[in-house]
């Protein structure tokens, strides 16, 4: 008797699984940086555009296909063709590059989280020097936060070839990240079906909490004004485009295989179709959402930065010409300075090489990623705030919600092939799978916690998934639209969910998404290629800020084998499968 | 004659304070920076005072127990403020050396700033540097503390969910045997006669013959 499949236990707990899974730490850190890249307002219109045009379908698809094959990645490509059981081995082989790094980030939140609960926060003071007569050098020529983060946290060293050793303090964070992970996959739907409801919601309880106390800190709306100003010329910008899709690309997730794997343990009669729509819509207006409480944090440390820098030239000038304490203030200061520069001249043209140029506009202008903008930017802002213990708490709390959430759809998106093959399951329990594949991740994962980690985490971070997913994408469209056939695939999901197809989403998925797809594969490769050597950002401790430096040969090779060793699933197997089959009819003989 | 010696020993006073003088420190107040609207007026009695905590200063040093007030001298006061001043001895003829000042100022600054309701960044003694706070290492880092809870929470959590898993699976494989148990003893209970199975026929799916079905309503009952 066949093991009936596990089935989430209501539709909400798979709206939230896709919802927890899409909605991950790019909304939070990326979408930001790249309306403000392109535009400000402006780049809502390239992003709605493209979610309309690429996100629904895309997602729509694969939530189709997962529902209507009932397997995973492996198994549901299988079915689709024989020779196409390459394509979910690479979304298997993708997902389980990304979650060797992506549990590091909430390796990096926890840490965070643990220090927060000191008074002061370990990243507002510089500590002190050997001596104990001033500040920490590196401190002092970089900030407290970067000194914290580059440091503290991760140690790093100044190129990619210094290795270092294991630190033992981001290791047992690692170990930490990856006990809850099992925890949350140890049963399978049961248990992530409960903790979904948690990470979909918290974080944006603490976003709404965030919302207010951002929107009322001082200097809040001059970071508003700046990012919704639209700058509509940078519509005419090709790049603004481009950046569009491939945001709405990344962030719904698509291509790694978790996404069937959500849709597998859907009741064969649910109306993906409705769900499709809602966690796109969701994930985009979140990004949207997570753009404006960035924004007022972006605006108050600006100004913040903006006032202590005139406060400093404030005492400059007082203190050299010894005026009156108090009597030079930020409204006057220009008038001060022109009656300054004509009465005493040669003492003026003394102090004027220290005085910095505050300029509001450069402070907001320094637009930052990643995660310098989540452990750089934002601790900036919250060692500002009153009470910053309990903002930084929510903060990184809901940095981890979202990891975690990820992480979730990462690991069913391993997990689902391996359960449904009945190779592995037929000799393991589910637990003892699960655990295997998060103890082979963490070991592996333990590279990223070496001094040098930061700069291996870039790489897999810029390279392992990105190529990849378009190859991937583009060949699960054609497959169900030209392989299978589009009329068949029609007909299979209105006797399974008895609603029919609209025309738009056949033009979609045939037509228009596989077009954009190969116009983005072509842009990716044509940018590769005309920068010639790769690059990357290093710390230089004793200047106390980046660097660029390049790459060495290994690795320009690991990048070359991340990227290869994925795409070279779909052809290999499909070589794989023709040959056996080639074998088998030549084995038995034709019936006479 | 006292009029002479008095008019020397004030050139001589003006003469060992001076701006950039051997000796001598420059302070700098921020009151109004420090206090806002509390902030109170820098006069000669607070200058009174500020002489008065230098000399005291200098009088926890050994060897200078008996420095005076008078021994303080301050001299160019500006708006801003800031002044200079010096420590001379107790023939008024030469300044106490910087060293022994800096010291003793170093070692009673809090008592200094709390005079004036200031701190070490609002009342600088240029030349002087503050000793920066030690910094508080607790003996086990709290993150730690907090780490070890969550970790053993978590596991806890694992091994749990484990266990209970294990169990239902046992629970599990046990039922079903217990159901092909009685089964199977369902079946032995089947009788034999004469070598031939006597199964109930309609278990068989053999089809009964309705002519011997009447058979039993020819028997009346007793």
């Amino acid at each position: 008797m066949e093991k009936s499949r596990p089935l989430w236990a209501n539709p909400l707990q798979f709206v939230f699984a896709c919802i927890s899974y899409a909605v991950g730490l790019g909304n939070v850190w990326r979408f930001p940086y790249l309306c403000q890249m392109y535009g400000g307002g402006s780049f809502l219109v390239p992003y709605l555009v493209m979610l309309i045009v690429e996100g629904m379908p895309l997602l729509y698809l694969e939530l189709a296909v997962g529902q209507r094959m009932r397997q995973g990645s492996i198994g549901a490509w299988k079915t689709i063709s024989p020779y196409l059981g390459g394509v979910g081995l690479a979304s298997v082989v993708v997902s389980f590059f990304l979650s060797m790094y992506y549990n590091i980030i909430n390796a990096w939140a926890f840490w965070y989280l643990f220090h927060s609960f000191q008074d002061p926060l370990p990243w507002s003071v510089c500590p002190l020097n050997d001596n104990h007569t001033g500040y920490d050098e590196e401190c002092e020529k970089a900030s407290s936060t970067q000194y914290f983060w580059y440091r503290k946290t991760l140690n790093i060293s100044p190129s990619i070839q210094d290795s270092g050793r294991v630190q033992w303090e981001p290791a047992l964070c690692l170990v930490l990240a990856w006990l809850v992970v099992y925890l949350c996959v140890l049963r399978g739907t049961q248990s992530t079906g409960k903790v979904v409801y948690f990470t979909a919601l918290l974080p944006y309880c603490v976003l709404i909490i965030y919302l207010v106390r951002g929107l009322t800190l001082h200097g809040a709306t001059n970071g508003l004004a700046y990012m919704f100003t639209p700058k509509l010329e940078q519509l005419a910008n090709p790049k603004a485009w481009i950046n569009a899709a491939t945001q709405i690309f990344f962030s719904l997730g698509l291509g790694f295989g978790s996404l069937i794997a959500f849709a597998s343990y859907n009741e064969p009669s649910n109306n993906c179709q409705k769900h499709a729509i809602i966690v796109s819509l969701i994930n985009s207006s979140t990004s949207i959402f997570a753009s404006i409480v960035t924004f007022s944090i972006y605006g108050f440390k600006a100004t913040f930065n903006y006032e202590s820098c005139l406060n400093k030239v404030i005492l400059l000038l007082t203190n050299s010409f010894d005026l009156e304490d108090g009597f030079l203030t930020a409204s006057n200061l220009e008038q001060v300075k022109g009656y300054l520069a004509s009465t005493f001249p040669g003492k003026y043209s003394e102090v004027l090489p220290q005085m910095r140029n505050c300029s509001l506009q450069a402070e907001l202008a320094t637009a930052v990623q990643g995660t310098g903008l989540s452990f750089i930017v934002y601790t900036e802002a919250i060692k500002n705030m009153e009470v910053s213990q309990l903002w930084s708490v929510l903060y990184f709390f809901m940095l981890l919600m979202l990891g975690i959430g990820s992480m979730l759809g990462n690991t069913a998106a391993i997990l689902t092939p391996l359960t449904d093959s009945k190779v592995v399951s037929s000799h393991l329990p589910k637990e003892a799978i699960s655990g295997l594949v998060c103890l082979v991740n963490c070991v592996i994962g333990l590279v990223f916690t070496m001094e040098s980690g930061n700069y291996w985490f870039d790489i897999f971070n810029d390279y392992a998934a990105t190529l990849s997913l378009l190859l991937i994408v583009l060949v699960e469209t054609i497959a169900v639209c030209y392989v299978y056939g589009l009329r068949r695939f029609e007909s299979d999901l209105e006797a399974m969910t008895g609603r029919g197809l609209n025309w738009y989403w056949k033009a979609m998925w045939a037509g228009v998404s596989p077009l954009l797809i190969v116009s983005l594969f072509v842009f990716y490769l044509s940018d590769y290629i005309l920068t010639g050597t790769l690059q990357y950002q290093a710390w230089d401790a004793f200047q106390g800020q980046l660097v660029t430096k390049d790459y060495p040969p290994y690795a320009l090779a690991v990048i070359g084998l991340l990227v290869a060793s994925s795409i070279m699933c779909i052809p290999l197997v499909a070589l794989g499968t023709f040959i056996t089959r080639c074998l088998k009819r030549g084995d038995t003989p034709p019936a006479a | 004659m006292l009029c002479l010696l008095f008019f020397l020993v004030t050139a001589v006073g003006a003469e060992l304070c001076q701006p950039d003088a051997e000796n001598a420190f420059k302070v700098r107040l921020s009151i109004r920076t420090a206090l806002g609207d509390k902030a109170y007026a820098w006069d000669t009695n607070e200058e009174y005072l500020f002489k008065a905590m230098v000399a005291f200063s200098m009088r926890k040093v050994p060897n200078r127990e008996t420095t005076e007030i008078s021994h303080v001298l301050l001299c160019n006061v500006t708006q801003r403020v800031s002044f200079w001043f010096v420590v001379t001895d107790p023939s008024k003829n030469h300044t106490l050396p910087a060293v022994e000042i800096q010291s003793a100022i170093r070692m009673n600054r809090n008592r200094i700033n709390s005079a004036f309701f200031l701190n070490d960044q609002t009342l600088e003694f240029l030349k002087i540097p503050s000793t920066l706070a030690p910094p508080t290492d607790p003996t086990m880092p709290i993150w730690m503390i907090i780490f070890s809870v969550i970790f053993c929470i978590v596991i806890v959590a694992v091994m749990l969910l484990i266990f209970s898993g294990i169990r239902q699976r046992r629970r599990k494989s046990k039922g079903p045997s217990e159901v092909d148990d009685t089964e199977d003893k369902c079946e032995n209970m089947i009788t034999i006669e004469n070598g031939i199975p006597c199964d109930p026929l309609d278990t068989k799916g053999g089809h009964i013959n309705d002519v011997f079905m009447t058979e039993d309503e020819r028997l009346t009952p007793l």
